[in-house]
């Protein structure tokens, strides 16, 4: 009691230095906790659309991710309806899933002959019911940019596509897009412009054909025996997808349409089985289970278990970079606090140096000074760490609040600036934990400088 | 037995390349219950003496027994123990703690040695009263006057009822007007509490008022007056 009330006596005693001390502390773990706030809705937010698109994890064809994603029919999964209900029955396992679904990843060319434009797409089978489930993961309470495809109950042959699609094929109008510029067909030149009237003619005939279908394309893809099929497919829908790169070839279908596209009457296969977890931190668990459950019952299959972050690359190349910048920042302020608090406790030690020596011959141990300068900076830290704590409270709730927007490189749309200061708990205890060592750290040189005085020669001191 | 003892001591500072001897080959008893003053020029070797005795500096040799314990022998810990349980200290600044009252100063050293509550209240109040703040308890020492901090500085001496309190040339920095009255309070106070004062000064008002003189030149005792027959001591 009396070492604590006597170090909050001697930081009142100056109250300018402590609170200047105080500000750098207080404006350090604000600006940790702010950026980590928003690195971490970075991270979960990309973390929950990777797993809303792919699933924690999924089951393919070994080497199909490296090499086999223009050619489904060389990696395709047979028995998949099997490993589904193996994987959904299974008592460790099914406690954890949300949803295990099939799909069908593959590569075409999509055209819109009424425009006369085609183009490539990757198109992406799915079971609807099943695809907007996973749609619908949230684990960490995000703002959520993902829609449900709209297919469900719609007939075999109806797509979505991306909006970047539906500009290069010229379907922006009759899909209604928002936003979108449908650029103007590339006349060909000709040798001769015809006459008039018989241009008038060919350019009726070109709209009423557009009116009578106008959201109807055709699809090429290659067969499993190589042989080239055409599916005629009715666009309902074109979706912004995000990314840039993705939204000018993304394609949806249903499942059914795809493997007739692809196998035709062959026994239906997938390239893939999505299975989407109850909690992200359950991977490891249900990897390990997964991986026993192929070996013992698909032996003669080559099938390997990879998690959302083996797919998806970019989120740890994400993680990586926001990591880094964290780390050097975070690192930048704790210098900066350790050499204000360093510099406070060293000047209050110089400063009392005969009250040092006075409490010695008093009877106070030298481990007694140390403690009480630590003291005094735990005090220092505990206190900044509240206030610290509190003002990143308020200005986290300003930011959430105040509508700001980013578009993040590659991507097509704006995101909402959120900082997750209180979600992250991690961030939380370790920042303020950080701080409180921080400030530790830099006090106990002063401290125990202060400890080792020479009692003589601190009461001397003027 | 004498509260201190003092056997061929030595004491040399080393001030660069040069040794300087403060103290050489002391011996020196000091009386229970008497007021013991160590007199001498400034540079003799008084307050180094003064320090040796009070356990906050080392000898370089010799042996030094206060209240009966070779304290020449001790650890730094168990030094700092032995000060808190057996010595008050009497400064010429008054080294009150400015953060806390008078009250808060005088007990403190009761906290360090893990007087009960009830005790310490009783203690610092009759103390108070002793030294004649009981008005000023709630003052911190910006708020007392000179003579009124050296009043709680000895109250804060005789806190562990020690028996033996060193003084460094309390009436230094008070008027002679003042510094009469702290000489007066403290001979009050070592004759209510049976305890051993010794001071270092040159106050002609202190020494007028000693029972023993020790006169110290140059590192050297050189002789020691024993003016009241004192209490009887038991070898």
């Amino acid at each position: 009691m009396k070492t604590m009330s006597l170090a909050l006596r001697n930081l009142l005693r100056n109250r300018r230095r402590s609170l200047t001390t105080l500000l750098a502390m207080v404006v350090g773990l604000v600006a940790i906790l702010i950026f980590g706030g928003y690195r971490s809705n970075i991270i979960y937010g990309s973390q929950t659309g990777f797993v809303q698109a792919t699933g924690h994890l999924q089951i393919q064809q070994k080497d199909y991710f490296l090499d086999g994603g223009d050619n489904p029919s060389a990696y395709g999964i047979a028995d998949y309806t099997k490993i589904i209900d193996l994987v959904r029955h299974d008592a460790e396992l099914a406690p954890m899933l949300t949803i295990v679904t099939p799909n069908l990843q593959l590569g075409g060319i999509a055209g819109n002959f009424t425009a006369g434009v085609s183009r490539s797409v990757m198109a992406s089978g799915v079971v609807v019911e099943e695809r907007n489930k996973m749609l619908g993961w949230n684990d960490y309470h995000l703002t959520s940019y993902a829609h449900p495809l709209p297919l469900s109950g719609t007939s075999i042959d109806s797509v979505v596509i991306g909006t970047g699609v539906a500009r290069k094929l010229k379907l922006c109008n009759a899909l209604k897009v928002q936003g979108c510029t449908q650029t103007a067909a590339i006349k060909v030149a000709s040798g001769k412009q015809e006459p008039d009237d018989i241009a008038a003619l060919s350019n009726l005939n070109d709209a009423s054909a557009q009116k009578q279908d106008d959201t109807r394309i055709e699809m090429l893809a290659a067969t499993s025996h190589g042989a080239p099929n055409v599916a005629s497919l009715n666009v309902i829908h074109a979706e912004n997808m995000g990314i840039k790169a993705l939204d000018d070839v993304y394609l949806a279908m249903h499942l059914t349409q795809a493997q007739k596209l692809i196998f035709g009457s062959a026994p239906p296969q997938v390239t893939a089985i999505q299975i989407q977890l109850q909690h992200t931190s359950q991977i490891p668990q249900a990897k390990q289970r997964l991986k026993q459950l192929l070996q013992t019952n698909f032996k003669d299959q080559p099938l390997v278990v990879l998690d959302y972050e083996e797919l998806n690359p970019m989120y740890g190349q994400t993680m990586q970079f926001m990591d880094s910048m964290f780390g050097f920042i975070a690192t930048l302020i704790g210098v900066i606090v350790l050499f204000t608090i360093g510099n406070t406790m060293g000047t209050a030690v110089v400063e009392r140096t005969v009250e040092i020596g006075t409490l010695r011959a008093m009877g106070v141990r030298r481990s007694g000074i140390r403690k009480l300068f630590l003291c005094e900076a735990a005090i220092l830290g505990v206190v900044g760490a509240i206030i610290g704590l509190l003002s990143a409270t308020v200005i986290a709730y300003l930011i959430n609040n105040s509508g700001w927007t980013w578009t993040p490189p590659g991507y097509s749309y704006a995101y909402l600036i959120l900082v997750r200061v209180w979600q992250d708990m991690h961030l939380l205890i370790g920042s303020l934990i950080g701080l409180i060592i921080v400030t530790l750290i830099s006090a106990w040189w002063p401290a125990n400088r202060a400890a080792n005085m020479e009692i003589v020669d601190a009461l001397r001191h003027v | 037995m004498y509260p201190v003892v003092l056997k061929q001591v030595v004491k040399t500072y080393h001030l660069d390349a040069v040794d300087v001897p403060a103290l050489v080959d002391i011996n020196l008893e000091i009386r229970p219950n008497c007021f013991t003053v160590i007199s001498g020029p400034s540079g003799s070797g008084k307050t180094t003496l003064l320090n040796l005795i009070g356990c906050v500096d080392r000898a370089n040799s010799g042996e030094i027994i206060v209240s009966g314990q070779p304290v020449h022998k001790m650890s730094d810990e168990a030094l700092s123990d032995f000060r808190a349980h057996h010595l008050g200290f009497i400064f010429q600044n008054f080294n009150l703690l400015p953060v806390l009252t008078a009250y808060e100063n005088i007990e403190y050293p009761l906290l360090l040695i893990g007087t009960p509550p009830a005790e310490r209240k009783r203690r610092v109040q009759a103390l108070l009263d002793a030294v004649g703040l009981n008005e000023r308890a709630k003052n911190r020492p910006g708020q007392l006057s000179g003579g009124q901090r050296q009043r709680v500085a000895i109250a804060r001496a005789l806190a562990t009822e020690p028996k033996l309190v060193l003084a460094d040339e309390p009436t230094a920095n008070l008027d002679s007007h003042t510094g009469a009255a702290i000489i007066e309070l403290m001979r009050k106070m070592q004759r209510e509490h049976h305890v051993s004062f010794v001071f270092s000064s040159h106050d002609p008002q202190v020494l007028a008022e000693a029972d023993d003189a020790v006169f110290i030149r140059d590192g050297h005792i050189t002789s020691i007056e024993r003016r009241t027959s004192g209490e009887e001591v038991l070898a």
